[in-house]
């Protein structure tokens, strides 16, 4: 069997991700996280934060709350079903960072904990924070 | 009528994140670098805050609103502290949602154990 050939028996025998269905899981789930995220905005709001503090608040609460899921192991266990649903929400993030420092806590806590806690978060960091200062950039020269 | 948009717009958000996993085979952290990063730049240009200011949280919560706060910061700091901004507004920014990551996940680290991966 030819190299090409046998590709393209390999991805009809492999088990077909039914990928509506995962975007129906993704949107939905995604989409009850944000509700969620909603509520605790008003939470604040109502509590009589400013903007800037809502959405600070808002972030460290949603955080809070996706480390606690992790540690209590129901994230992971949504997160199977959910894929991007509960990946690209901030609670995700938090997931990133809880799951790899739980993970390897027996490496020790520096470069088990402290370390593994940025495998995917530090990407993420690195590369907003680059994006941040090229955005600085631009709009100080035509702001 | 904020918490259906935040439930839609989220909603699809995430659905984008499910086709680019399921067609394109990017990894996790990838797609969350490419959520922040094209957050940023959305923000820069304008088209993020109408998102934000329809849908709440179901623009701010997915990953793309971490990239607003960068550059809602950073614009702000420019404003306000002209060259210097350009450094410090982005992390000062979303400094509350990092260090609430960090310290929430090393305390969960000395709490709870990993559980076998089944």
């Amino acid at each position: 069997m030819q190299k090409q050939e046998y590709k393209v028996y390999a991805e009809k025998k492999s088990p077909n991700s039914p990928l509506w269905l995962n975007m129906l899981k993704a949107f939905l789930i995604g989409g009850l996280i944000c509700v969620l995220g909603e509520g605790v905005r008003n939470f604040y709001t109502n509590w009589g934060l400013n903007l800037e503090e809502v959405a600070a608040a808002t972030s460290i609460t949603m955080v809070f709350l996706g480390v606690l899921l992790t540690g209590i192991g129901i994230y992971d266990n949504i997160a199977k079903h959910a894929g991007a649903g509960t990946l690209v929400p901030i609670t995700g993030f938090a997931n990133s960072v809880a799951s790899p420092a739980i993970e390897y806590k027996s490496e020790g806590y520096v470069l088990g904990v402290g370390a593994k806690m940025f495998i995917i978060a530090g990407p993420v960091i690195v590369y907003g924070t680059v994006a941040s200062v090229i955005a600085g950039l631009i709009y100080y020269f035509i702001h | 009528m904020t918490y259906l948009w935040a439930f839609i717009v989220g909603g699809i958000l995430c659905v984008i994140g499910q086709i680019l996993i399921d067609k394109t085979k990017l990894t996790p952290a990838r797609i969350l670098v490419v959520y922040v990063v094209a957050g940023v730049f959305l923000t820069l240009v304008g088209a993020y805050e109408p998102l934000v200011k329809l849908a709440g949280a179901g623009a701010t919560v997915p990953l793309t609103g971490f990239g607003y706060s960068l550059a809602k910061g950073v614009m702000k700091a420019v404003e306000e502290h002209g060259l210097l901004g350009i450094l410090t507004g982005g992390l000062t920014a979303t400094a509350g949602g990092i260090a609430a990551a960090v310290v929430f996940s090393l305390i969960a680290a000395l709490i709870f154990k990993s559980k076998e991966k089944s």
